[in-house]
């Protein structure tokens, strides 16, 4: 076994990489970039080396610099996790030039899975089913046509060298044909520099399915079953479960033997993913393979009981694989959601910033949290906008959702969107609880999917309250006195009670709640809604509200303009709002611009209908042998100017110029 | 210290028979209370916010730091007098926070007789001045007020403790570095117009305060010309020509953001010389003075038990326990804060008047503040008594009692008679805060004794005129000599009066007395040269 690894990556894989070497003894080195000095991959490794600037092209793309790392640290193997260099054969070339590990597959099979038309060419030769294509090196006009014509309709049409969806085009008319293939031509051109495509069988609303499959260097190679995919948006997964339910042992039997002949006719080595697709008929076709870990390998962990990264190290450092097939099983039902800093409702936005406020659920043995990030981290425009993923598991698929949406309930993250209730709403969702979606399900039922905007109720409200009350109470705290009196007895009057009004906006109406002081407790009342309570406090964070008939329990976040309550699984959004202030700065009015002192005009600045900004000189009066620069106390626009250069003032307090405060800033003064 | 071990039983008929009757004098005083803060009434209370104007209390309350307590004073100020139509005296005054600094607060309730100053009125702003002034608190004047209540003038403009005290009072306090700031939010007329001119720093709001010596009336009335009320005294002429006025503000919300960044730039400090302990709450709970307090001031009871509901956990030393044990003295804490506590424990006798002028010397000694809890009916009388100096042990009582330099602070917890009132540090003795429990009855004497004696004159007349007086005739004339001391010994008509600075309810006790000692520590606590003890 290897004495140390380098991780040539960060977030939630460099982070989960780490876990497993430090349980086999295995010391780690880190690398990131400069965005990424503080981060918790950077912390959790025993070492960490510094590889560049944020942008990834110059710190984890650049394979030369992390070789450099591995030298200096005297790191025997590099883990490349997924993404980045993962699936990069020129790499792992260059590793193994110098003398370091790769963990993952050999050099060919990297470069052959890694080309859409060669894998394809290959896996027909080796009884793996294939959607009827063409990967012809003709790619004249009509050598296509005619090809297409033999793959028949539906059609799509795919950049050989490409993949993400670009260059991609479905044809239903071969009328369309030329059209497409043009554009399909010139996309890929543009794209990566090759307008090669191959042509395939478009399958209409399809399963996606993978199997992972593990090889060791003597020859060995099992499978560690399947994982349904089928949740994606623009081919980003969104929910991976295992196994995949509604499947017949056929087509299991299948699909294994597929991915194990995959994956034999490339001597495959380490942990691999062979993609499917299944039509409506049910039929299986080989899709690619993908020769690294994947992102959804914990659901494959948790039903198998195993750690493939552990599997990964182990294969790498020359041992052969630690179960045979017959000894690897299956047990219960796993899901993966993937937490994303976006915006379900502007069209899936990547959300940059600050985590404000992150708290992940808490890990059980049924619920498994990959996150590399923690409260006051960023998320930046460099990287992959994801927070975490988060996998439970369960004797069944219902037991495992359940969890899920409990785990979900209890994610709070302030700073960025999220795609938590995005999720949530798939998770509730009859189609996807119902199962054996196809991988149009999200974007079909995207309308459905999308977080609405819902009523708060009331008790939300008195959580808000209650927090403001304590914010208060706080406040009295951080006085020169803290034990005084004048601090303790919050809101104390003689022979009556003060009651507190606190307000909030939310989606542009003012909602209002009053605390009054009642017989052993608190009433909070908010139009008709009265709720009482008998005893609040904040434990770690989390408001408890103590009330005759039940228990609230919420945490509230405040920024600089909102506060952000998590209450019940929800997570709403709202704006304080004191009434006495509304609309206001508190500078003081300023509205009329006189004469100091009586003086002679030298100089007019600006000239009427001119947009002037706080501090713009207006003009000049000379008096006492001074010059008096008059400025602009506001931003505005000029109106009118009442002395011309050269004019006397004659005495002070004169009013020498009519300034418009400008509206949007400045109304208060405006109407003054 | 030890804790007190208290013998109060909850279940016995007595502790619910006090309960009782304490809770529905609680109660009422809560309904009085009620009423007196709706200030003017609904119909000017509405007229008032139509204006833009927040109400009296509604100032403060932004005025003060968010959930500061606000320790009102002479809350029912002119209760029963007027007809019960000017409520409060129309004019809130009272203590609280801003931006961590304990300030004196007096406002005009505009919505009470436009906020006219009736001889109680004069009064409450006058014995407000006085509590900022020995406790050297800022004050802060929220001023809407048309001025002396001028069909009064006779009671409220000549004397010494009339209407020009106010101003008096602002200069010379100012003189003395205790802060006088002012923020006009509605009229400043004729004497009025001093309060802002007479501060060290002040704030107007806009289309709604106006500082004037005469109004348009008079003006008009005296020189004949028309000017509105705004030109002739609005924000614009004070901020920007007369400069009587320091901040421009465009309403009450404004104005009152001004005035708490005024207090932010005091650069006051407190620096109390006592040494602060962790506060503790009394173990017995505060609600069971109400059944161990009767309201029938002629059953004993034992004062300790009351003292364990105020003082931080129950803790009492007690200092010669066993000697003149009418008089109970002792050490504790409060909120913190060392107190030495005296508390009536029946009537005082020649040993209990030298045992609290005693602890009085040794609390000034050691600059410990003092806390009274009153209930006496008087002191010992008879030959006896007096053959052995009873007129000058209460004597050395009442000098050690007048001469006390530490904050002083009474709470009349039951009767105050006669000179009990004075050894107990009645209002004439200077306490920073005197309040008041509502079942407590305060005159020269009881109602019983005031008729008995009086008789007894008429009855020794009918004697000496060798005539009868009948039984009944006797009883027909006590009746009214009771009615009438029952009727002003009532702490409503005391309060009413300000011969207290508020009734409070007995379960407040602790809080009160934790609120205006903290505030009394806002002055240093100075020596004390006691005079002439007769010996």
């Amino acid at each position: 076994m290897f004495e140390k690894i380098l991780i040539a990556n960060r977030g939630e894989i460099a982070c989960r990489i780490i876990k497993t070497a430090r349980r086999l003894g295995i010391k780690t080195v880190a690398i990131y970039s400069a965005a990424d000095a503080n981060a918790l991959h950077v912390r959790a490794a025993d070492e960490a080396i510094a590889i560049g600037p944020a942008p990834s092209s110059q710190s984890y793309l650049a394979g030369d610099k992390i070789l450099a790392a591995a030298a200096a640290t005297g790191a025997q193997a590099i883990h490349p996790g997924y993404g980045f260099l993962s699936e990069n054969s020129e790499f792992a070339e260059a590793c193994a030039k110098a003398g370091v590990v790769f963990i993952g597959p050999g050099v060919d099979a990297i470069r052959i899975m890694g080309s859409k038309s060669e894998a394809k060419a290959l896996m027909s030769g080796h009884a793996v089913p294939l959607v009827p294509g063409y990967y012809g090196s003709d790619q004249s006009t009509a050598g296509l046509t005619s090809a297409a014509h033999e793959v028949g309709l539906p059609l799509l049409i795919k950049a050989t060298a490409g993949g993400g969806g670009r260059g991609m085009r479905v044809v239903r008319d071969f009328a369309e044909f030329a059209a497409a293939l043009a554009s399909a031509q010139r996309e890929a051109l543009s794209a990566v520099g090759d307008s090669a495509v191959l042509l395939e069988r478009y399958i209409e609303n399809p399963r996606h399915i993978e199997v992972q499959v593990f090889g060791d260097t003597q020859g060995n190679i099992v499978h560690l079953f399947e994982r349904d995919c089928s949740l994606q948006r623009r081919h980003q997964k969104m929910v991976e479960e295992a196994p995949a339910i509604l499947l017949s042992d056929d087509q299991r039997k299948q699909l294994f033997n597929a991915a194990l002949q995959a994956a034999r006719a490339v001597n495959y080595v380490g942990a691999g993913t062979v993609e499917f697709i299944i039509d409506k008929a049910g039929a299986v076709y080989f899709i690619e393979m993908n020769t690294r870990l994947q992102v959804e390998h914990p659901v494959t962990e948790r039903i198998t009981g195993l750690d493939l990264v552990e599997w990964q190290l182990r294969v790498a450092s020359g041992e052969t694989l630690p179960l045979r097939q017959s000894d690897i099983r299956c047990e219960g039902h796993a899901v993966e959601v993937r937490v994303y800093a976006e915006d379900p409702a502007h069209d899936f936005l990547p959300g940059i910033g600050q985590l404000v406020h992150l708290r992940l659920p808490h890990e059980t043995e049924s619920v498994r949290v990959d996150s590399g990030v923690v409260s006051g981290d960023s998320v930046t425009p460099y990287y992959d906008a994801m927070i975490a993923k988060v996998i439970t598991d369960g004797a069944n698929r219902a037991e495992a959702l359940q969890r899920m949406r409990h785990a979900l309930a209890a994610t709070e993250i302030v700073g960025v969107a999220t795609n938590i209730d995005y999720l949530q709403n798939i998770l509730a969702h009859e189609g996807y609880l119902a199962g054996g979606c196809d991988t149009h399900f999200v974007e079909d039922a995207c309308g459905e999917l999308l977080p609405r905007e819902t009523p708060v109720p009331f008790e939300a409200w008195v959580l808000l309250a209650f927090h403001a009350l304590t914010e208060i109470a706080a406040r009295a705290q951080l006085s020169a006195a803290p034990e005084s009196p004048w601090a303790k007895l919050i809101g104390f009057r003689l022979n009556t009670s003060l009651s507190f009004e606190f307000s909030w906006k939310y989606q542009n109406a003012v909602t209002s709640v009053e605390i009054h002081q009642v017989a052993a407790g608190w009433e909070a009342r908010s139009g008709n809604a009265r709720l009482f309570v008998s005893a609040f406090e904040v434990v770690g964070g989390v408001l408890q509200l103590a009330s005759t008939e039940s228990r609230l329990t919420g945490t509230i976040v405040t920024t600089a303009r909102e506060q952000h309550l998590f209450y019940a699984g929800t997570h709403t959004r709202v704006q304080p709002f004191d009434p006495l202030h509304s609309g206001e700065d508190l500078e003081e009015a300023v509205d009329k611009l006189v004469a100091p002192m009586p003086g002679a005009i030298t100089a007019v600045l600006v000239k009427v209908g001119d947009k002037v900004s706080r501090g713009t000189p207006l003009l000049v009066l000379e008096a006492m042998k001074i010059e008096h620069t008059i400025n602009a106390p506001f931003d505005g626009i000029v109106s009118e100017i009442r002395l011309s250069v050269g004019e006397q003032v004659l005495a002070e307090g004169v009013e020498l110029i009519k300034l418009e405060a400008a509206l949007e800033s400045n109304e208060n003064q405006a109407n003054g | 210290m030890t804790q007190f071990r208290s013998l109060v039983d909850t279940r016995a008929p007595l502790y619910q028979q006090n309960f009782a009757s304490m809770h529905a004098v609680v109660e009422d005083l809560k309904v009085q209370v009620g009423s007196t803060n709706g200030g003017g009434g609904d119909a000017a209370r509405a007229k008032h916010r139509a204006r833009g104007k927040l109400l009296a209390r509604e100032r403060i309350n932004a005025l003060l730091d968010p959930g500061s307590p606000f320790l009102e004073l002479s809350q029912l100020a002119a209760l029963g007098m007027y007809d019960n139509e000017v409520p409060s005296a129309g004019i809130v005054t009272g203590i609280g926070r801003v931006n961590g600094v304990e300030c004196l607060v007096v406002a005009n309730d505009a919505t009470v007789k436009g906020g006219t100053y009736y001889p109680e009125t004069v009064k409450k702003h006058l014995r407000a001045q006085e509590i900022a002034r020995e406790n050297r608190l800022p004050c802060l004047y929220l001023v809407d007020s048309g001025g002396a209540f001028l069909p009064k003038q006779d009671e409220v403009f000549p004397d010494r403790e009339h209407f020009g005290r106010i101003f008096y009072n602002q200069a010379t306090m100012s003189g003395l570095g205790i802060p006088q700031l002012a923020v006009v939010m509605g009229s400043c007329t004729a004497g009025g117009a001093y309060v802002p001119a007479m501060s060290d720093e002040s704030v107007i709001v806009r289309n709604q305060g106006t500082i004037f010596l005469g109004g348009p009336p008079l003006v008009k009335a005296a020189t004949g010309e028309i000017v509105s009320a705004e030109d002739l005294g609005g924000a614009d002429v004070h901020s920007r020509k007369s400069g009587v006025t320091d901040h421009y503000a465009r309403n009450d919300a404004h104005a009152l953001e001004i005035a708490r960044r005024m207090v932010a730039n005091l650069n006051h400090s407190k620096r109390p010389t006592l040494e602060i302990a962790a506060v503790e709450p009394p173990v017995y709970a505060a609600e069971e003075l109400y059944g161990i307090v009767p309201t029938d001031l002629r059953k004993p009871y034992d004062v300790r038990e009351v003292i364990a509901r105020v003082v931080d956990g129950s803790r009492f030393q007690e200092f010669k326990a066993l000697y003149g044990t009418t008089l109970i003295t002792g050490f504790s804490h409060l909120f913190g804060y060392p107190v030495g506590i005296i508390a009536n424990n029946g009537i005082l006798f020649s040993e209990s008047a030298l045992k609290g002028a005693h602890f009085i010397e040794l609390c000034c000694q050691r600059g410990i503040p003092l806390v009274f809890l009153q209930n006496i009916t008087g002191f010992m009388v008879g030959s006896k008594y007096e053959a052995g100096g009873i007129a000058k042990d209460g004597a050395k009582l009442v000098t050690a009692v007048a001469c006390a330099k530490v904050p002083k602070f009474t709470v009349i917890i039951g009767g105050s008679f006669g000179a009990g009132n004075y050894g107990m540090c009645g209002r004439a003795y200077g306490p920073r805060f005197l309040w008041t429990w509502p079942n407590a009855r305060i005159s020269v004497m009881g109602g019983e004794q005031a008729a008995a004696v009086l008789a007894q004159v008429r009855k020794d007349n009918f004697e000496l005129q060798g005539k009868h007086w009948p039984p009944a005739d006797e009883e027909k004339f006590k009746a009214p000599i009771r009615d009438q001391y029952e009727a002003q010994g009532h702490p409503y008509y005391a309060t009413a009066r300000l011969w207290d600075d508020g009734i409070i309810d007995p379960t407040d006790t602790r809080n009160v007395l934790g609120l205006g000692i903290s505030a009394a520590l806002n002055a240093p606590i100075e020596q004390t040269p006691f005079g002439v003890f007769r010996m």
